[in-house]
């Protein structure tokens, strides 16, 4: 199966709504795209349209969030982590307030809007906020989990969601863990760590390649802030070369994230970055941006066979 | 000077025929915004083909009127009006929100005839009014226009404009609102009432002229009122119908961005004398 992050996100936090009072809610002018709609008809009293007014919206959180209520924050990706910023950093973070996040529609995902609307650079800057946990959810389950994962813990959270129906992978029961990644594919030549929907697009690619007989290996780096170091490093010695797959600037995003880790440790393998190559894009159906800007399947496996020739 | 009767005809005719094309665009995109650039059609036109000093010929003339299309989401609107006037080629509109288009969702500076990027609400005029200010100090007679949405005034930058326009004494800016009573998930007085629009901006120090947004003749003595006025820049508080001119459309929130199917853009272009 296959569902819309967004519904299954909206649907997710009227059940959190359901089982704890202290969850509010607000949006800017958006909640029937963001789906937090969902919530506000269930809940009138504990949601807050703000008008298009994201600044307003997320410094009323951290507000809230001192009143010992739970705010989930929600509006396009894009307008959330530049206008929210302020608040986001100066209150929420700077603060270490319990204030969550939802950025809805991640990467190129409202596509035919075009530049303007399409959030590239988002995770550069949540993860440089000290205190910010920052997630990625890849499936319908990991979104759950995710979604009832900020509600649970203390502190700014920040979940990278999507306007796009992503295919199922994780089972129902399967056990995430904040600051973990999973081996969602394995494979010995390369390893290809990847968050959202690129999780998809490199799955995609190594079973093509497999047919050409190279053996990709494939990690869901779910939880970017904090991020599962062990397992980079395993990975980078066990198969000896990293691509990095994200919807995102390969600039401060997943990648940097990774090579940070692998420098640190001094234990550099032939790295590849897969994402949007420090441009802005541009309107058009989505299947068509992630294939021009090179996010598709054919863009991971371009950046394996780059990184595999290298790592000879 | 008033519109004669026959030009304001034209114009007329005109904004019907805009309204033809750019839902054309909107459905052949499969994607956008029909409300809210049906409500600024005849703010949009009467701008650019009447009263505004802008030539294809001459895009960079240091003195040439500029407008930022505060609320970019009417872009198609605006693309019209440019390929009226000859910054882009006229079978341009089928290309909308498509791979490689000039004709952006949401408005590009690279685009031929966009003065600033717009999409992201609450921070065009603040641009405008930085244009206002540079060509003041180049001793410049062109004037600058911002068009705004009525649910964009819920950003707080607008207001930030508008406590500083005044202080500048920016009389070549004029702000033009398309106050249409409705937003994107609901009409304004749901989502964020608006309460006494013209007494709020009078407050801040702005000349406020209020007027029907779709009656050419209204529009234009007000834009002329605004050129006659010095030391303050003025706002022209528009009435609108988001949607106007397709019934279906009129005051409907479900119509700000919505893909127009097969059979409403059959019924919208009966209504509109589309095939004339
Ligand atoms: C900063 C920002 N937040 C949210 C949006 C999404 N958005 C696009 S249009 C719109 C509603 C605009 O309403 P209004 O200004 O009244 O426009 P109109 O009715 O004239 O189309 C919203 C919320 C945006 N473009 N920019």
């Amino acid at each position: 199966m296959a569902q819309a992050i967004r519904e299954v996100y909206g649907n997710v936090l009227t059940e959190l709504g359901e089982q704890n009072k202290d969850i509010v809610v607000l949006d800017a002018d958006l909640s029937g795209s963001t789906k937090s709609k969902v919530f506000g008809q269930k809940f009138p009293d504990r949601f807050f349209n703000m008008g298009i007014a994201e600044s307003n919206m997320v410094a009323t959180a951290a507000g809230l969030s001192t009143t010992g209520k739970i705010p989930f924050v929600n509006t396009f990706t894009v307008f959330l982590t530049t206008l929210g910023l302020i608040a986001t950093r100066a209150q929420v973070c700077y603060g270490n307030l319990n204030v969550k996040l939802g950025g809805a529609y991640c990467g190129m995902s409202d596509a035919l809007d075009g530049a303007t609307h399409h959030a590239t650079e988002d995770m550069a800057a949540m993860r440089a906020l000290p205190n910010m946990t920052l997630l990625v959810p890849s499936d319908a389950t990991s979104t759950r989990w995710a979604t009832e994962y900020a509600a649970k813990t203390w502190g700014p959270f920040y979940l990278r969601l999507s306007r796009d129906v992503y295919p199922d992978l994780y089972a129902p029961d399967y056990k995430f863990e904040c600051g973990k990644g999973a081996i969602v594919r394995d494979g010995n030549d390369v390893t290809v760590i990847a968050c959202g929907l690129l999780v998809h697009k490199a799955i995609e690619a190594a079973n093509e390649l497999e047919k050409k007989g190279v053996s990709v290996r494939v990690v869901d780096m779910y939880s970017v802030k904090p991020i599962d170091r062990e397992l980079i490093l395993k990975c980078a010695e066990e198969t000896g070369a990293i691509v990095t797959a994200e919807e995102h600037n390969i600039y401060g995003g997943l990648g940097s994230a990774v090579s940070e880790v692998l420098a640190w440790a001094g234990a550099g393998v032939p790295t590849e970055f897969v994402g949007i190559r420090d441009t802005f894009t541009e309107s058009a159906p989505y299947a068509q941006l992630l294939a021009k800007y090179g996010v598709d399947a054919n863009g991971v496996a371009a950046g394996i066979e780059k990184a595999l020739t290298r790592k000879k | 000077m008033p519109l004669t009767n026959e030009r304001a005809e034209e114009l007329a005719e005109q904004c019907r025929q805009f309204r033809v094309d750019v839902l054309t665009a909107i459905h052949g995109a499969q994607s956008g915004h029909p409300g809210g650039s049906l409500s600024v059609c005849e703010i949009l036109t009467l701008l650019y083909q009447e009263l505004m000093n802008v030539d294809a010929k001459r895009p960079d003339d240091p003195d040439r009127d500029r407008l930022v299309l505060c609320k970019g989401h009417a872009a198609p609107m605006l693309y019209r009006n440019l390929i009226e006037k000859g910054f882009l080629p006229a079978d341009s509109m089928a290309t909308l929100r498509k791979l490689d288009s000039q004709l952006q969702g949401h408005p590009s500076i690279h685009t031929p005839g966009v003065e600033m990027p717009s999409g992201p609400l609450g921070i065009g005029l603040s641009a405008a009014q930085g244009m206002a200010l540079g060509l003041k100090l180049n001793g410049s007679p062109a004037r600058v226009y911002a068009v705004l949405g009525d649910g964009e005034l819920n950003e707080g930058a607008v207001w930030e404009a508008a406590m500083s326009a005044p202080k500048f004494g920016l009389d070549n800016l004029t702000a033009i609102v398309d106050w249409n009573k409705v937003q994107l998930d609901g009409t304004t007085d749901e989502i964020m009432p608006i309460r006494d629009l013209p007494a709020k901006w009078s407050a801040f120090g702005w000349n406020v002229v209020r007027c029907d947004g779709h009656d050419l003749q209204a529009l234009c003595s007000a834009v002329e009122l605004a050129r006659a006025t010095k030391g303050v820049p003025t706002v022209i508080i528009a009435d609108t119908i988001k949607g106007k001119g397709v019934s279906f459309m009129e005051g409907k929130a479900a119509w700000h961005g919505k893909a127009i199917s097969d059979e409403d853009y059959a019924k919208a272009m009966a209504e509109l004398g589309g095939d004339r």
